[in-house]
């Protein structure tokens, strides 16, 4: 069995909660509330977590040129070598980190991930944050808000807010990496899989 | 499951494109304020060696710092009398110290082999260079720099060194680095020359994955990368040349050699360099000669390799020979 | 003095028969000999020999006492079916006086598990300078006939050809070690696919074959014979079959281990299979059978080289060189030569007891099984099959290359002059 029949059989159950055109609409959303929460957007740096993150970030610097007529810097964090689990698994394959040419010195840096679930991730990307620079201000922005925080941390901007069990999935699919858009919310599989 | 780099031989081709992707992403720290990551903290490394190398030292030695790993130095000058009682005990002492690696370098071939296999010691072994055997991380940092050259850094992602055509030019006989360079490169899909004089390359070559030529000038026009191996001028006395100027003649890289080379081609050398005798000051100094590269390289190259031994639960790296045989 | 009826044995492997020992003596040897008065020893389906003779054997005694001592060397011995064994000249000090040699002699003598022909150094301190007194020592209480400086190679041509002109004055023969030492400076192991590979010191066979090439041709000359110890090469094997096609008096041995194990295995850099003459490949090995099947090699011996653990468990480059082998050479024998249809039991005789009796003239041994031959014996149950365990040996040291091999055949019972130095297994 391949790769792709495993991630059908996984999906095949599972439901949309968010289908493409929420997504854009909800991406539309976010953009407005960082241009009015940064007064204009001035000095607003996007970091994407890899994978799907990364793209979920380029397509909010589309929206936010869209909205505010000015390049805004888009990159990629990754965090896997400041993972908190890092022992608990064999070492994962490493993705890029791409910090944008002026870098994030006194910006406000806004990190971009598609499901919130337990803080984990967002606490290592604000160590790996640290080792890069001193940004003016750190903010969250997520597709998913699925709950379950082990950590106190919160998203400034949410897609949307979906109450979970901890038996449940939620996988986010986008184009660019899966060839569509949606989000799904399935039963957790029996072997650990790789779900949020 | 294996834990251990001791031969570039072991390595099978996504093993090899792994390590130099995660190399690739490490080589991008170097550029950072703060060059460090904390991914092997509260794991203790050993740098325990044998022979002098300070160049490989201190490569290894800036890879664990940089990764946040405790590193002892250990330089053992092993006694005449009792080496092999001294590597044993040596390995044993430091694992009581509670050591998660050993990073060897040591005169005789096969040590770190044995080290890994004899039932001394539990902890991860990497070979820095043993006798005339292997040297695996220099042969890694080489195909990484290969793949930046002549492909690119981004777009050498994910890729190998498929029909790429290399020639190692020296002491065939005598090489660690040859030998896993050939190893290394035919995995990765290159195809290999050598080229020396007769009495440095090894009886028994035929049954290497590579080609064997003993005129340096008929290679150089179908090589994307030369790379030149240290000749030792003992070798002379030892009758394995008559001198140095022949040596050079035949066998030494200069101007006008160089530029029968493809012009994308590039010149490699693992230092430390013989001026005037394997090359001359020329083409060490183009920019077609990569050796200073290749020192920075190492650094990420053995990063990648720690981390990947290292960084988790069990290694990423499969080993395919050596599990064949488990 | 007690009689022994050995009842049902397979005399040199052919038809059961009784043989009957009255002290020292084979009394009889036929079917359905009477047990009156005599212990018996069951000995159906084994295979009854005239006591192995090794021609190569390293005691160690006096000077390196830690590996092997000639108590233990005797008793490792007779485990493994000897009634006499050579032992080698390079101890410390080496045996190159009278003195010496008189002394291994007798402390084979006292302990009585072995007779202990000692071989006599063909230089002095094995330095390929200077003869050592080599009439001396064929005077001596000893009766040295043996000669070699083995562990070294006599590679002067000038002194191997003064030795071998030198001991036809009392019937000796020089053992050369084949080894041509500027052909082998740093040499770790057989030289070819494998070495280039491994990066370790090649140790080319022609090193081995020049000298033998030089010597065959030394002693026609000089009408002298010619031993090589530890033939290890095809092409060594090719030169001896010219020199005897020839007419020149030389005889040659072959290992246990090169019978059996390749170059291959060093790829462990185990030090266990570090050895020299170094295991060579699988084409060497299968004409090293061949050639002792045919005669052209005569004679097994064991090059039995005790190391104590420490100086084997180690890097390769540290570790000594050697094996032991006199426990386990009888079983790699019938693997490689017996099982294989090479070599009948009797032609194991002929090259493990008779024939290095013979080029070593050690009086008594190797002679016939039958009525008033002296009652040197082996009993071998061939049918058993089991697996090296080390730990059992007799022997001081453990470096066999062979532990937890599964080999055929045990030693059951060795007797010398009626005397049993090993029942059922066990030593007296």
């Amino acid at each position: 069995m391949d790769k792709q029949d495993k991630h059908d059989t996984h999906t095949s159950d599972a439901r949309p909660v968010l289908e493409g055109p929420d997504i854009a609409r909800v991406l539309t959303r976010i953009a407005h509330e960082i241009v009015e929460r940064a007064k204009g957007a001035d000095d607003v740096v996007l970091l994407g977590i890899p994978t799907r993150g990364v793209f979920l970030a380029q397509r909010l610097g589309v929206k936010l040129e869209e909205i505010t007529d000015r390049k805004i810097p888009v990159g990629s964090l990754d965090i896997t070598m400041y993972r908190d689990d890092l022992r608990m698994h064999p070492p994962r394959a490493l993705a890029r980190t791409e910090i944008p040419g002026d870098g994030i010195d006194g910006r406000l840096v806004v990190l971009v991930d598609d499901v919130l679930f337990s803080g984990r991730t967002i606490r290592a990307a604000l160590d790996a944050l640290n080792d890069i620079g001193r940004p003016r201000a750190v903010q969250l922005a997520v597709l998913v808000d699925r709950g379950h925080r082990e950590l106190p941390i919160r998203a400034d901007y949410v897609g949307k807010n979906l109450p979970t069990s901890l038996r449940e999935t939620v996988k986010v699919l986008l184009a660019e990496e899966d060839g569509r858009d949606t989000v799904l919310l399935g039963a957790k599989p029996a072997a650990p899989g790789a779900s949020q | 499951m294996q834990r251990h780099l001791i031969s570039a031989a072991d390595l099978t081709r996504d093993d090899a494109v792994l390590i130099l992707d995660t190399a690739e992403e490490m080589a991008r720290v170097a550029d950072r304020p703060i060059k460090k990551l904390p991914t092997l903290r509260g794991r203790t490394v050993v740098n325990l060696f044998f022979e002098d190398s300070t160049r490989t030292r201190i490569s290894f030695e800036a890879a664990e710092k940089r990764l946040s790993a405790d590193v002892i130095n250990f330089t053992a000058k092993g006694s005449s009398v009792s080496k092999g009682e001294s590597l044993k005990d040596t390995a044993q002492t430091l694992e009581a110290m509670g050591v998660d690696a050993v990073v060897i370098r040591h005169g005789a071939s096969g040590a770190p082999y044995r080290l890994a296999n004899s039932g001394w010691i539990d902890a991860a072994v990497i070979n820095a260079g043993d006798g005339t055997h292997q040297h695996p991380t220099q042969a890694l940092l080489d195909a990484f720099t290969m793949r930046r050259r002549l492909i690119g850094r981004d777009a050498g992602i994910g890729q190998d060194l498929d029909g790429k055509r290399i020639t190692l030019v020296g002491d065939i006989l005598h090489s660690r680095v040859a030998r896993s360079n050939v190893d290394l490169l035919h995995t990765l899909g290159a195809e290999v020359t050598l080229v020396a004089p007769p009495t440095l390359v090894p009886v028994g070559v035929e049954s290497w994955p590579c080609e064997v030529s003993y005129d340096l000038d008929s290679t150089l026009s179908k090589s994307d990368a030369v790379m030149l191996l240290r000749v030792q001028r003992e070798r002379m006395n030892a009758a394995f040349f008559p001198t140095e100027r022949e040596y050079s003649r035949r066998y030494g890289l200069d101007g006008d050699r160089m530029a029968k080379m493809p012009e994308h081609a590039i010149v490699m050398h693992p230092g430390p360099m013989v001026r005037g005798m394997e090359i001359t000051a020329e083409v060490a100094d183009s920019e077609r000669c990569t050796a200073i590269e290749q020192v920075a390289n190492g650094v990420s190259i053995r990063m990648a390799v720690l981390y990947l031994l290292l960084g988790g639960n069990e290694p990423a790296v499969s080993h395919a020979r050596t599990n064949e045989e488990k | 003095m007690s009689k022994i009826l050995i009842r049902g044995a397979k005399v040199l492997g052919g038809e059961a028969q009784d043989v009957l020992i009255d002290g020292s003596v084979i009394e009889a040897v036929g079917p359905g000999l009477s047990d009156e008065g005599a212990e018996v020893v069951d000995a159906e389906g084994k295979v009854l020999l005239p006591g192995l003779v090794d021609l190569h054997t390293h005691l160690r005694e006096p000077g390196r006492e830690d590996s092997e001592t000639v108590l233990t060397g005797t008793r490792a011995a007779a485990s493994g079916g000897y009634t006499a064994v050579f032992a080698m000249a390079n101890t410390f000090p080496v045996a190159d006086t009278a003195g010496v040699v008189e002394q291994v002699y007798r402390l084979g003598q006292e302990h009585g598990y072995c007779d202990v022909q000692p071989i006599g150094a063909v230089t002095v301190g094995l330095e390929g300078r200077k003869l050592a007194e080599l009439g001396a020592m064929y005077e001596s209480a000893a009766g040295v006939t043996v000669f070699s400086d083995d562990g070294k190679c006599v590679d002067d041509a000038v002194i191997m050809r003064r030795a071998l002109e030198y001991v036809k004055a009392f019937g000796g023969v020089v053992a050369q070690h084949a080894q041509e030492p500027r052909l082998t400076e740093g040499a770790e192991m057989n030289e070819g696919v494998v070495s280039a590979e491994l990066g370790l010191g090649g140790w080319p066979a022609v090193a081995e074959e020049s000298i033998i090439a030089r010597d065959v041709l030394l002693a026609e000359h000089v009408g002298s014979r010619v031993h090589i110890c530890h033939l290890s090469t095809a092409g060594s094997v090719e030169i001896v079959r010219w020199a005897k096609s020839r007419g020149i008096d030389v005889t040659a041995e072959v290992t246990p281990h090169h019978l059996l194990l390749t170059d291959e295995l060093v790829r462990t850099y185990n030090p266990v299979y570090k050895v020299n003459p170094p295991l060579r490949t699988e084409r060497d090995v299968l004409a090293l059978r061949e050639a002792l099947a045919d005669g052209t090699i005569d004679i097994v011996a064991t090059d039995h080289a005790p190391h104590p653990h420490e100086d084997k468990d180690c890097e390769w480059a540290a570790a000594a060189m050697g094996m032991v082998g006199l426990e386990t050479a009888l079983s790699v024998v019938q693997e490689t030569m017996v099982d294989t249809g090479l070599l009948t039991w009797a032609g194991v005789a002929e090259r493990m007891s008779v024939k290095p009796a013979e080029i070593g003239r050690a009086k008594g041994h190797g002679r016939p099984v039958s009525a008033g031959e002296p009652a040197n014996l082996t009993l071998v149950d061939t049918a058993y099959r089991g697996s090296v365990d080390p730990a059992g040996f007799a022997s001081r040291s453990r470096n066999t290359p062979y532990e937890g091999r599964e080999l055929p055949g045990r030693v059951t019972h060795t007797w010398l002059r009626g005397k049993a130095t090993l029942v059922d297994g066990k030593l007296t």
